[in-house]
């Protein structure tokens, strides 16, 4: 009797500790995806696959990825969603934070190199399961197109300061 | 080598097709990060350990392939795609695959 009252009460804990830290976790997510989407605004990324011939550009592969984890709150409401079926709202936006963040983090990258377009964009999407953990992977790669002149100044001024 | 997700190069001309090239890698994290992982379960987050455990095994898969590329004599590698499936509980694998190629000088 009293252990079935521990086992309720463990996970009503594990429900309102879930509840609680992962909004706030989602809200700062949020928060600092958005700020940085208007840092990186400069740079496009396009998911065409023909690269502009306006000028000379040299390549290279950009990727970004992030492993995003459900929360025990999540968990529970989207299995009570499975029951009657609907759109699993709580998974929709761990999605979109993820997908998010992983292009973040590729324009990062293209940034660093002084691209100007992230061409053929690509998203790959997995589930990480370890036992009872709940993970998906986003990674999103792209090619970085890189406007010649840059990067010839680049190596002319990293000549300069040898 | 040039490694890129295009299928062409605006500027170079592809003079030879060598064929697929591949690279893969399979890695899990040791028991400690699994089970620090199940407890951000229960908050949510990112899971840093394998954020970096699946960028890790991305180079060494990409290393790989660009090794294969070599090995056929290609200065290049297009088109590139990767793919990530989980296939044991707390083992992932990466797989990463291009075309070989030969491109002329600039």
């Amino acid at each position: 009797m009293s252990s079935t009252l521990f086992q309720v009460l463990g996970v009503v804990l594990l429900l309102v500790l879930g509840y609680l830290f992962g909004r706030v976790a989602e809200k700062r997510h949020y928060a600092r995806i958005i700020r940085r989407e208007v840092e990186m605004q400069h740079l496009p990324v396009v998911a065409s696959r023909y690269p502009p011939i306006d000028r000379e550009y040299s390549q290279r592969l950009v990727a970004g990825s992030v492993v995003i984890a459900s929360d025990y709150f999540k968990t529970f409401l989207a299995n009570l969603i499975n029951i009657f079926g609907g759109r699993v709202t709580p998974f929709e936006s761990m999605l979109d934070r993820a997908r998010r963040e992983s292009i973040l983090r590729m324009k990062y990258d293209a940034i660093q190199l002084n691209a100007a377009y992230v061409f053929n964009v690509k998203f790959d999407t997995t589930r990480i399961a370890t036992g009872k953990v709940a993970a998906m992977e986003v990674v999103a790669y792209g090619t970085a197109l890189i406007p010649v002149e840059t990067s010839a100044s680049v190596v002319k001024g990293a000549m300069r300061a040898q | 080598m040039l490694i890129s997700n295009l299928e062409l190069l605006p500027g170079r001309l592809i003079q030879r097709h060598l064929g697929l090239v591949q690279g893969s890698s399979v890695r899990s994290k040791h028991v400690g990060r699994d089970i620090a992982a199940s407890i951000k379960n229960i908050f949510g987050g990112e899971l840093k350990g394998y954020t970096e455990l699946l960028s890790d095994s991305r180079e060494e898969a990409t290393e790989r392939m660009i090794e294969q590329a070599k090995a056929l004599g290609a200065n290049g590698v297009l088109n590139i795609r990767y793919s990530t499936s989980s296939i044991a509980a707390g083992a992932a694998e990466i797989f990463v695959y291009g075309t070989a190629v030969v491109l002329n000088d600039e």
